[in-house]
């Protein structure tokens, strides 16, 4: 009986065979923390060990509060480097760099067949390239750096085989949003999400990434894409850490396979206050808004910024309508930036801000107040997720977003090309 | 047989009811976590639960934010276990590792209602509540050790000799 990627990446890494429901213990290549590192560098002391046990194999970005926006998360970044210094550890990334989940492709961290688990729940991003990737909590951040070890069930997997082409103004956002609206937030929990199919190798490796990212949101303990040509050649671009491609084999046993028909599909929204709760863009056009977010872990590559810039080009904003851009990364950025996307974008009245995590998570960078509403290409519209427990979160596309940026409430974005 | 009561919910139990965003920034004795336990969902919870008290809950329980506090609340606050038709991953994870048991239960979780006696035999992977007993989906046993030690923090300290 064949193997499915996770169960084979996971049999390699316990130098045993193992099937779907055992549990692990594995070495990580990787294990990323970002802000909330100061927390695990306390538990961290709590076991008593004083030095990291693998310092190559830990990755610390500061992408969430950046730059600090009070006293208490500076001094959260203060502990952070000095640990990072008196423990020597290599792979640092400092409030300059983005968003984690885009910033550890872009390091060449993120490679086919290597074992990553981040303190985060969107981990799951770099399922994209081939990594099995899945997040965790502080406290196991916090053992690993001592022992180098985490136990791991290995996952049953679910898999979605995508047919047939986007249709203009449809986006890997649509699928993955009809995909959690149309199967619930908890359907693949535990669970591993491979997509597959004819058509993932038309899809952009940023399509990917947002698809892996938001398996999360279905509840997946990670996301997959079996790496292609598109794949090791981004890669080669920028690492020379060797990898190893793992794939499923033919008659691997998946708990079920979905299939998935792009050419019907239609621009969707996410709707206040859960991922599930989706509907078709049509459905509530109309609704005012008040502000509009392009960007974060989710959708702020550069394929997302031109997206937004090519319906905003040579227009305006509607006043009353604040849109924030939020470039996922500064490579994202600078490339954006030298395209002339950025200053389209700020030409159409877009504030620009700095890469990072911005108001995705509702500690700083434009937070909503009472009553109002945004559209955003985020990942969770959980209620008070961006501020005021009684403001709204619809999830979208950046077509989408931006087309409801010209208008000032939600619009579909095929009406406005 | 020390004998607690249950303490009933439904399906989709999330985070932020279980331990409230507003307090995961501050730093709080486990005293004071318990003191906020399940604050949105059940004011009376945190006043009454004894120590040896089970929760027992629909599916997907713990969804949501991967925050630690919401399995550290509970345990603080002296519940025995969690039962529940599900987990949500990131949850069940943080619970092993903060020593609280999470057992996976459907026929217990559709039967027991708030207030019922209830003991749980870990060993005997039961739940028994009156004259009926309940069969639990056992853990691992790498995993059972974790709870027995009090938590990650503990089992690692151990491992490494410390
Ligand atoms: S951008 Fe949002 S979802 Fe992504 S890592 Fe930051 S806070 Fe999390």
């Amino acid at each position: 009986m064949g193997q499915t990627f996770s169960e084979k990446i996971l049999s390699k890494k316990a130098g045993r065979t193992v099937r779907a429901g055992e549990v692990v213990t594995v070495s990580p290549d990787y294990c990323l923390s970002h802000d909330n590192s100061a927390a695990i560098i306390g538990e961290f002391k709590k076991i008593g060990v004083s030095r990291v046990k693998n310092p190559d194999s830990v990755v610390i970005i500061l992408d969430h509060i950046v730059p600090a926006a009070d006293e208490k998360y500076a001094q959260n970044h203060k502990t952070i480097r000095e640990f990072v210094r008196e423990q020597n550890l290599p792979h640092f990334f400092d409030i300059e760099n983005g968003v984690c989940h885009q910033v550890l492709p872009e390091e060449g961290f993120a490679l086919p067949g290597k074992v990553i688990v981040g303190s985060d729940s969107h981990t799951t991003t770099y399922g994209a390239f081939g990594a099995f990737s899945a997040g965790i909590g502080r406290t196991e951040a916090a053992s690993i750096w001592a022992t180098g070890e985490i136990w791991l069930r290995v996952p049953e997997t679910l898999k979605v085989e995508f047919h047939c082409l986007f249709p203009e103004g449809v986006f890997a956002k649509d699928a993955v949003l009809k995909l959690i609206g149309d199967h619930g937030a908890d359907r693949a929990n535990y669970e591993a999400i491979e997509f597959a199919g004819p058509s993932t190798g038309e899809f952009s490796l940023s399509s990917r990434m947002t698809l892996a990212n938001m398996a999360a949101e279905m509840g997946a303990k990670n996301g997959y894409f079996i790496p292609d040509p598109l794949t090791i050649s981004w890669l080669k671009a920028r690492t020379v850490r060797e990898f190893d491609v793992v794939q499923s084999d033919p008659d691997a046993v998946y708990e079920e396979v979905l299939s998935f028909d792009l050419s019907a599909l239609e621009p969707q929204v996410a709707c206040p206050h859960t991922v599930d709760n989706v509907k078709p863009v049509t459905a509530v056009a109309g609704t005012p808004v008040q502000q509009v977010l392009i960007g974060t872990c989710t959708n702020g590559r550069l394929e997302d910024l031109e997206i937004a810039a090519q319906i905003l080009k040579g227009r305006k904003v509607r006043p009353g309508t604040r849109t924030l851009v939020l470039p996922a990364s500064r490579r994202v950025f600078l490339e954006a930036l030298r395209k002339g996307t950025i200053e389209t974008l700020s030409e159409a009245g877009c504030v620009i801000l700095n890469p990072g995590c911005g108001p995705c998570l509702g500690a700083h960078q434009g937070l909503l107040a009472a009553g109002e509403t945004v559209v955003s290409t985020s990942n969770r519209n959980f209620r008070g997720r961006m501020g005021n427990r009684d403001s709204a979160i619809y999830l979208a596309s950046p077509a989408t977003a931006a087309a409801t940026a010209l208008e000032g409430k939600i619009t579909d974005p095929r009406t406005c090309r | 047989m020390s004998t607690g009561r249950v303490w009933k919910y439904g399906d989709d139990v999330n985070t932020d009811v279980i331990f409230p965003g507003r307090h995961t920034y501050a730093l709080m004795t486990p005293e004071e976590m318990a003191g906020h336990a399940m604050e949105d969902l059940d004011p009376e919870f945190a006043k009454a639960v004894k120590p040896g008290d089970v929760v027992v809950a629909g599916k997907n329980f713990g969804c949501g934010s991967s925050r630690e506090q919401a399995a550290a609340c509970l345990r603080a606050a002296g519940v025995k276990a969690v039962v529940a038709k599900s987990f949500a991953r990131i949850y069940f994870r943080n619970a092993i590792n903060l020593g609280l048991a999470v057992l996976q239960c459907e026929e217990a979780a559709d039967v027991l209602s708030s207030g019922d006696p209830v003991d749980v035999d870990f060993s005997a992977g039961t739940i028994t509540s009156g004259a009926r007993v309940f069969k639990f989906f056992p853990l691992p046993e790498s995993v059972i050790g974790i709870v027995q030690a009090g938590g990650l923090i503990e089992y690692t300290k151990k491992k490494l000799g410390l």
